[in-house]
């Protein structure tokens, strides 16, 4: 620290020089504390960081059993051998390693993606792809790419929490079409893409998680992939498949992806986060080539390249560790916790209702009558658990009779404590609700209401 | 008598629901204190503290804790215990400024005037049954209320109510996070906020700080600049402004706070002030009140923190600086 003192700095006052031209001068005398205050673009203005965000400040506390985060549980991995192959990169590839790389990603990596895509029945050419860092800027890309302010996306409901916070950035506007235990409702989404254009809206993308959703624990059925398919051609709309849990299941093969049975209309994300390690913040898109272009050329202006280092440990974990091995391992481990989910959830919390996921690593609770998930986070807090209230999942307020439960990174016995802990909260809320009457609670939709990345 | 340069151990954290409010104050004060050339050590509350704590021989500890056993009185014990140093009041002033009906009586006890209120524990609304109670409360108060825990900090669980079909909703929210509420008519006015710092020469108050928002001073308007504007000093007359300070002040004796406090106060159209509440550990973040009332009074945070550390480190050891009521 040097010799500036932070109240000069951080808090201008009365005698602390102002950036220049920052105070308009109908606010002298006054101070917002951020001086750029008037100077944010539209699309910002909803980037507020929520109260129930500062509440899952506790949630990386060991004292708290957090089944908020979708952190994979990486105890499982081979720690060590995976050091050697990279001690080993360094050392024989280093020039490579740590230069700039192609825009559009490491040829050999792209080329090792497309085997692994190969699991879910997806036909794709390496020039389809092009390596993102995460699948989270692959979703910012195409978003980019595709949505003027008001343009409509469609989404389940509920939705990836982390998709709508970039759909929101780009001003887009997001109509939820329902769900059930078979994934998106086709009926419920030829209405909605039929009531949309006879609004005169135009809907650009059609949004889903086909695999183990995050947060419903549903997967789209094979019956009806082709149905959504048939659906959104004949809507004119572009479908973006996200699928980040695809190969977590836990019965039977893999379900052919909806890009396997459509090479024109639909744009894949994959990612390495849950299957290998979110780390290396290595995912990718499939796309067909003229949106590929755009994406290549998108990407670079963001970032020029994704990381060679990352790219590189990738693929050669997949080179050099038996990876299908090791998905299996976690597969086993996951499901493990998902018994131990539904079981405490069975024992301590019969009076909800929850989906039971065949994969990934979320369930979706439906909290008894009248309870709302987002007030009555501050006495999980209090009683040393954490959970995201549905209210994350959805742009429009809803949600708040739900819960998202994740058991991927607790052991099963912190998970079966951490369910038991939630049975004494949402008893006290029901205590409460039947003292005052039900009563219905506003929830803002234009805030950041879900834990950050580094929290579980 | 310490070194030159003492060492100090800042606490930030905590379980509560206030610990990222916490983990903000504990990182700008560090900062700071590193400046003035101290040794800045931080510390979470949990299983290590008390080993830390005799392990490193600290000069002086700066519980900047907010809510829970950071604010309750317990932290303060413990400290006292170890026969440490630290910032702050004592553990028995601690606890008493932590519930806020108890602060309110100790204030009032002292001739300073604080908006009418209940204190309600939810249980004497199953007891009583709810809707009775709220009627009588209602009815007797008057409109508009403020609900708020009676034990918590940064607005959590506050709600502003214009009708009594709110109330429901606002107790509701109340209990979510404490298990007493207290309720307070609603007093229309300037909202201030009053630093209050010891000095070798005796307790000095901070200009005031006035806060405008264009809602409630939520949490949202507290963290997110842009939605509050802040006057320091406060836009308010001489006399005016002297009469916040000595309430401050005053309530700061009354509750024996020791090296500094925050209060937040009321100025009614006539110029009559009203206590609302006080805080024993003033946040430090970038967008609180304490370091804004500092730069007000042109002095440097850095320096400030650092003659509270100082004044923290000649202060005799395992003794409340004056018995309380």
């Amino acid at each position: 620290m040097g010799d500036v003192s932070l109240d000069d700095q951080d808090v201008p006052g009365p005698g602390a020089p102002a950036p220049t031209g920052a105070v308009a001068p109908a606010q002298r005398g006054g101070t917002r504390l951020d001086p750029w205050f008037g100077a944010y673009a539209q699309r910002t203005h909803g980037m507020r960081a929520s109260e129930i965000r500062a509440l899952f400040a506790v949630a990386n506390r060991p004292e708290v059993v957090s089944l908020a985060g979708g952190m994979p549980y990486l105890e499982g991995l081979p720690l060590e051998v995976i050091a050697d192959a990279i001690q080993r990169l360094v050392t024989t590839r280093g020039t490579t390693v740590l230069q700039y790389g192609s825009g559009q990603g490491d040829e050999g990596l792209r080329e090792q993606i497309v085997e692994v895509m190969r699991l879910e029945s997806i036909d794709a050419h390496p020039d389809d792809v092009v390596v993102t860092t995460g699948s989270q800027q692959a979703l910012d890309l195409v978003t980019r790419i595709f949505i003027d302010p008001g343009d409509v996306i469609v989404a389940e409901a509920p939705s990836y929490v982390g998709a709508l916070g970039v759909f929101r950035a780009y001003q887009a506007d997001v109509v939820h079409v329902p769900i059930d235990e078979h994934g998106l409702v086709p009926e419920a989404l030829d209405e909605a893409l039929v009531r949309l254009a006879q609004q005169g809206r135009r809907v650009k993308l059609l949004y889903t998680v086909p695999n183990f959703h995050n947060p419903a624990g549903v997967s789209i059925s094979l019956e009806r992939r082709p149905q959504i398919l048939e659906i959104a051609r004949r809507h004119g709309v572009l479908v973006l498949e996200d699928n980040p849990y695809g190969l977590l299941g836990f019965d039977g093969e893999p379900l052919p992806a909806m890009r396997s049975m459509d090479d024109d209309g639909v744009l894949y994300l994959g990612s390495f986060s849950k299957t290998f390690a979110p780390g290396y913040r290595v995912g990718w898109v499939v796309a067909p080539h003229a949106v590929r272009e755009k994406l290549v050329l998108a990407s670079e202006s963001a970032i020029l390249c994704p990381s060679n280092a990352s790219q590189l440990a990738i693929s050669t974990y997949l080179t050099t560790c038996d990876w299908q091995g090791q998905i299996k391992d976690f597969r086993e481990l996951y499901r493990e916790r998902r018994d131990a989910m539904v079981g405490a959830l069975a024992k301590y919390l019969p009076q909800a209702s929850w989906t039971v996921p065949a994969g990934g690593f979320y369930t979706w609770v439906k909290l008894p009558e009248g309870l709302d998930a987002q007030s009555m986070l501050p006495r999980a807090v209090t009683n040393r658990v954490a959970y995201v209230p549905g209210t994350a999942f959805y742009a429009d307020g809803a949600g708040a009779d739900h819960m998202r439960l994740s058991f991927c990174f607790p052991t099963p016995e912190r998970i079966r404590e951490g369910v038991r802990r939630l049975a004494t909260v949402v008893n006290g809320e029901a205590d409460l609700l039947n003292i005052f009457g039900t009563t219905k609670f506003e929830h803002p939709t234009d805030d950041v209401d879900s834990p950050g990345p580094d929290l579980a | 008598m310490s070194a030159p340069h003492p060492r100090v151990l800042v606490l930030a954290g905590g379980l509560s629901h206030e610990r990222d409010v916490s983990l903000r104050s504990g990182r700008r004060v560090a900062e700071a204190l590193r400046a003035t050339g101290c040794e800045v050590l931080v510390h979470d509350v949990d299983a290590h503290l008390i080993d830390r704590v005799r392990s490193e021989q600290p000069d002086v500890v700066w519980p900047l804790l907010h809510g829970a056993s950071g604010e309750d009185g317990s932290v303060a014990d413990v400290l006292e215990l170890l026969g440490v140093r630290f910032v702050g009041a004592g553990p028995r002033a601690t606890r008493a400024s932590w519930n806020k009906a108890v602060t309110k009586s100790i204030v009032a006890h002292a001739g300073v005037s604080t908006p009418d209120y209940v204190t309600l524990p939810q249980s004497l609304f199953s007891e009583l049954g709810a809707a009775t109670v709220l009627d009588l409360v209602v009815e007797s108060l008057g409109l508009p209320l403020v609900v708020k825990p009676a034990r918590g900090g940064s607005a959590l669980g506050v709600t502003l109510v214009r009708s009594r079909e709110d109330m429901a909703r606002a107790m509701v929210t109340c209990f979510s996070y404490d298990e007493i509420a207290l309720i307070e008519q609603a007093v229309d006015g300037t909202e201030v906020a009053v630093s209050v710092l010891a000095t070798p020469d005796g307790l000095t108050a901070l200009p005031a700080v006035e806060i405008v928002t264009d809602g409630p001073y939520d949490f949202d308007a507290r963290y997110n600049p842009g939605r509050t504007e802040y006057f320091a000093p406060a836009r308010l007359p001489d006399d005016v402004a002297r009469r916040v300070a000595e309430t401050a002040v005053a309530a700061h004796e009354a509750l024996a706070l020791r090296h500094l406090s925050r209060s937040d106060l009321i100025v009614r159209p006539d110029g009559s002030v009203e206590f609302l509440e006080v805080n024993t550990s003033p946040g430090q973040t970038e967008t609180s009140l304490f370091p804004q009332a500092v730069a007000a009074a042109d002095r440097s945070l850095a320096d400030v923190y650092r003659s509270i550390v100082d004044l923290a480190a000649a202060t005799p050891r395992r003794r409340e600086a004056a018995s309380l009521v």
